[in-house]
């Protein structure tokens, strides 16, 4: 292992570079070190060790020279589903294993315009579709804190490359839960803003009306300060808001007695591991006796928050991924001979099955004579879904809930069986849904040392209030991320 | 359509058009890359129009503007709130896999356009509706042997599509319609009007059915017809072909059929059956737009004055027929041409026939613009002075005069006229003598007029007209000879 220490925030990091303790090409050194240690988890797909080596001593003058933007210090992985001009992005799918963009995203180009340095491309489930990250192309990853078990997904090597050390902060997209949930399994932060918070122009879209990225950190400062740098308007995605953004970072200290609700038919519901309801019938006690007002409210459409959120991530997924056909760029069929074929091998044999499988029941759900019972139905649920969660954030600032039911489970155990593994999502997707802010925090680990993570969600656009009470409840609970 | 005794009487024919009309916008619909014709190709493309993973669609105003100026045009009801939807289907110039158009909330709905034609009462045309959708490339499939090439330069390129009610009902109207659209797209410059270039494109949806039916037949749309020829002719082969099914006993299958101007036939492309289900949802990626009444207001009072509007005025202002003014007002520039005419001349019917007639055929013959002709208005103004004072011939005028005038532009018109001798002899005694000879040529003729056949006129004005080399003033000599067949009784 390197002599350089694992830094939990940038502010550390800038501290130790100002005071000359650190450079910022030995910090690259180190997670490039790193990353080549625990190659086996399969965090990275792709590494820019030149690039990130070059770029360093770039920021490391600026930063001398008193020039540097925000994200000056922090070493950055982004999921391989962010766009990257001149730079590979597979989307963890055969249909683009050669592909290189030629555009950047807004995100990318937000966070290197405040010098960051993007170190590498991060694993993910094929699309985004997946809640273990074991349906890559490029093969599963590896939960760092036990090797046997799934890191969660979609963005499981944004989650583990965090957890690992690998790299200070990550970019991973969230659509049914899918920063918060490996975020949960391997006890980092991970935020999931309001839908229309972030800029998704340069995202590879998934299911584009919950499509939404987010910051993995080690603290929710970083957090605050990567969601500060990406947010915003953009004349490129016309589903962003125009809302101005608000200096996150700075706002973390803001306090006062809050008002929580809990969803009893979460805590009631028959899927919950002991364990998780424990720790999370603890965090409600700490922070009633911290003076926090937690009540129980009810929450009855939980049940159908899972089938909504398939229904439709589905079927706009279909559409979404009807580009990929063999024709103008990605994988195309060497069998393919006219094209009806290339059409039909080039998916066949470029797409995963679990990617498919969506598209196929996306199809169906939108087909002629099936739209007003499935898509339709599920809009309207929808509806129901965000009108209820907004009542109760009316009465209350946040609703708190576990993020997942159970920790992290096997690599293998559920991959047969997609009802289970999608139902594993219950406590994510009505976030996701409502299109409001989520965050998933470190809340302890179980008796096995698996990290358990607990979610927080806020008031449309209420990033500040949620970061703020968010960084709060790590003060209160004690609770730091790992170190290694 | 038909002559007597044929299936064809008992029969009536249905017809709706959709008309995709291409805006003449600088850019395209969701993305900066130009929307100009012509360029290399996959010259005008971006990440965006190639629908590359990750790209996101954002709307150009000036083509909600388009869209609302044709609606309101065409006496549409704007709908404030409308919404783009996403129509999915596979194809090779389709570089997303699916077509962002407007389904269940178009921009316009409900409007009509009225049509005049020759000899007839007006009609009138129902819109069902106007929707704003992006165009796909182009595939190119005899450039090279082994592939089809595809070029996305038109990609993303606006369109608006003009989706009438099944209010026609032969292929006359048909084109009546279609003409009368292409105009009011290029009164209001959101379209070019160019066919050959398809900036303008028409399918058609026709049935037939027994006269007096209430219901509709079975309806066959017949894909890209890039003329308004090929539109009438693709009519009137369905219409036969459908007929002589039914008359057989046999049902009209509900296909989509393309059109082969080469034998003027139609051919089934997809049937019913292997229809697509393009399976419409809310695109995701856009906003639903939210228009300002006030906005709509504002582009409402920027609108030119509209051809119908226009044709109206005339036949008040300038007593001219409905036909005539159809004509003049169905090209803005040539309507402006007549305008500047009049300032010349008081005789407005004259301007209009110059117009309809001789000066529209020169053009049509030379494939010009009227914008593109040697002559300004005021010369008109005064041949027709020329003319009404008798001292040349009109047909003189058109054959010979107007030919030497555009030979020649610069070129004084009373030298012209000098110069072709063309002036009219006022020696009544010449006219005198052209009269007797022609009348004694014909002793025939001469009686059956006294029989009452005044037709043969028409023969002695010619003849006379011949001896004088046409250099006679028709009102007159028409006179003089009546007086002389009334003299020999």
């Amino acid at each position: 292992m390197s002599a350089v220490k694992t830094y939990n925030s940038l502010s550390e990091v800038k501290s130790d570079l100002l005071n000359g303790t650190l450079t910022l090409p030995e910090l690259v050194g180190h997670y490039l070190d790193r990353i080549a240690e625990e190659r086996h988890l399969n965090a990275f797909l792709e590494v820019f060790g030149d690039e990130a080596e070059a770029q360093a001593k770039t920021v490391q003058e600026k930063i001398m020279h008193g020039k540097a933007g925000k994200l000056a210090g922090m070493v950055i992985g982004i999921k391989d589903i962010i766009c990257y001009k001149d730079h590979r992005i597979t989307v963890g799918s055969r249909i683009l294993e050669n592909y290189t963009s030629i555009y950047s995203s807004t995100v990318v180009e937000r966070i290197l315009a405040e010098d960051a340095i993007i170190i590498g491309r991060l694993n993910c489930d094929e699309f985004a579709m997946g809640g273990s990250n074991e349906n890559s192309y490029y093969g599963h990853v590896k939960n760092y804190a036990d090797n046997t078990k799934v890191p969660g997904g979609s963005s499981g090597g944004s989650a583990v490359a965090v957890q690992a050390g690998l790299c200070l902060a990550s970019l991973g997209t969230d659509t049914g839960g899918s920063v918060r949930q490996p975020a949960a399994f391997c006890g980092v932060v991970g935020l999931k803003p309001t839908y229309g918070r972030v800029s998704r122009y340069g995202v590879v879209a998934y299911a584009s009306s919950l499509d939404q990225v987010g910051p993995i950190t080690r603290s929710v400062e970083d957090a605050a300060l990567i969601l500060e740098v990406i947010a915003g308007a953009d004349e490129y995605d016309s589903t962003a808001s125009s809302k101005p953004v608000p200096a996150y970072s700075r706002g973390l200290a803001s306090g006062g007695k809050k008002k929580l609700a809990y969803l009893v038919e979460a805590l009631s519901s028959g899927g919950i591991d002991p364990e998780v309801k424990t720790m999370t019938e603890q965090a409600i006690q700490q922070l009633k006796e911290e003076g926090h007002t937690v009540e129980p409210v009810s929450f009855p459409y939980l049940e159908y928050v899972v089938p909504t959120y398939y229904i439709l991530t589905m079927a706009e997924a279909s559409s979404n991924l009807a580009r990929y056909d063999g024709v103008h760029y990605g994988y195309r069929s060497p069998n393919a001979t006219d094209l009806e074929s290339t059409y039909k091998k080039s998916r066949s044999e470029g797409f995963g099955n679990e990617v498919k499988r969506r598209i196929m029941l996306g199809t169906f759900i939108l087909s002629a004579g099936y739209y007003d019972a499935y898509y339709a139905k599920a809009q309207k649920v929808r509806k129901l879904i965000r009108q209820k969660t907004e009542e109760i954030l009316n009465t209350y600032d946040f609703i708190l809930m576990p993020t997942t039911p159970t920790p992290a489970f096997g690599i293998g155990e559920k991959i047969d069986d997609p009802v289970t593994m999608y139902l594993a999502d219950i406590f994510t997707v009505q976030a996701s849904l409502a299109g409001i802010p989520a965050i998933s925090v470190p809340a302890g680990n179980n008796s096995s040392g698996l990290p358990l993570g607990l979610q927080f969600m806020g008031r449309r656009f209420g990033e500040g209030e949620l970061l703020a009470f968010s960084e709060h409840f790590l003060e209160l609970t004690k609770q730091k991320v790992i170190h290694h | 359509m038909s002559t007597p005794d044929t299936p064809f009487e008992k029969y009536e024919l249905v017809v709706g058009l959709e008309i995709h009309a291409q805006l003449s916008t600088n850019s395209k619909i969701f993305s900066s890359d130009s929307a100009a014709f012509g360029a290399g190709p996959n010259e005008h493309t971006s990440p965006v129009s190639l629908g590359l993973p990750g790209t996101l669609p954002r709307i150009n105003r000036q083509v909600v503007a388009s869209a609302v100026k044709m609606g309101l045009a065409t006496n549409c009801r704007i709908n404030l709130a409308n919404r783009f939807d996403r129509k999915n289907y596979f194809y090779a110039d389709l570089p997303k896999g699916y077509q962002v158009t407007q389904d269940a909330l178009p921009v316009c709905q409900q409007g009509y356009v009225h049509l005049k034609l020759k000899g007839q009462a007006q009609r009138t045309v129902r819109i069902n509706r106007i929707h704003m959708e992006e165009d796909a490339g182009k595939s190119m499939h005899d450039k090279d042997n082994r592939y089809s090439l595809i070029d996305l330069n038109r990609a993303g390129v606006p369109l608006v599509e003009i989706v009438s009610e099944p209010d026609i009902r032969s292929a006359e109207e048909a084109a009546a319609y279609l003409s009368e659209i292409r105009k009011i797209a290029r009164y209001l410059g959101v379209c070019d009007g160019n066919m050959e270039e398809g900036s303008l494109r028409c399918d058609a949806n026709i049935s037939v059915r027994l006269r007096g039916a209430e219901t509709y037949g079975n309806r066959c749309e017949v894909k890209n017809l890039n003329s308004i020829r090929n539109l009438q002719r693709a009519i009137n082969y369905e219409f036969k072909r459908q007929v002589a099914l039914l008359e057989k006993g046999e049902t009209i299958g509900q296909n989509t059929l393309n059109f082969d101007a080469g034998t003027g036939e139609t051919s089934v492309l997809r049937s019913k059956e292997m229809a697509y289900d393009y399976r419409y949802f809310p695109e995701p990626d856009l906003q639903p737009l939210e228009l300002s009444q006030e906005w709509v207001e504002e582009i409402h009072h920027s609108l030119p004055e509209l051809p119908e509007d226009r044709a109206n005025r005339y036949t008040r202002q300038f007593s001219l027929s409905g036909y005539d003014a159809s004509l003049l007002t169905a090209e803005r520039a040539v309507a402006d041409f007549f305008e500047e005419l009049v300032k010349f001349t008081g005789n407005y019917k004259s301007a209009a026939n110059w117009i309809n007639g001789p000066i529209q055929s020169y053009l049509n013959e030379n494939n010009l613009e009227i914008a593109e002709l040697p002559l300004p208005a005021n010369i008109f103004g005064d041949i027709i002075e020329l003319v009404d004072s008798g001292k040349i011939n009109h047909t003189a005028a058109v054959k010979q005069l107007f030919p030497a005038m555009l030979a020649d532009p610069r070129k004084n018109i009373i030298e012209l006229v000098a110069g072709l001798d063309l002036l009219i002899d006022t020696c009544t005694d010449d006219l005198d003598h052209y009269i007797a000879t022609v009348l004694a040529r014909y002793p025939d003729k001469v009686s059956e007029y006294h029989k009452g056949k005044k037709g043969v006129l028409g023969l002695f004005m010619g003849d006379v007209m011949r001896l004088s080399g046409g250099k006679i003033d028709p009102g007159k000599t028409n006179k003089l000879i009546i007086q002389k067949l009334e003299a020999l009784k």
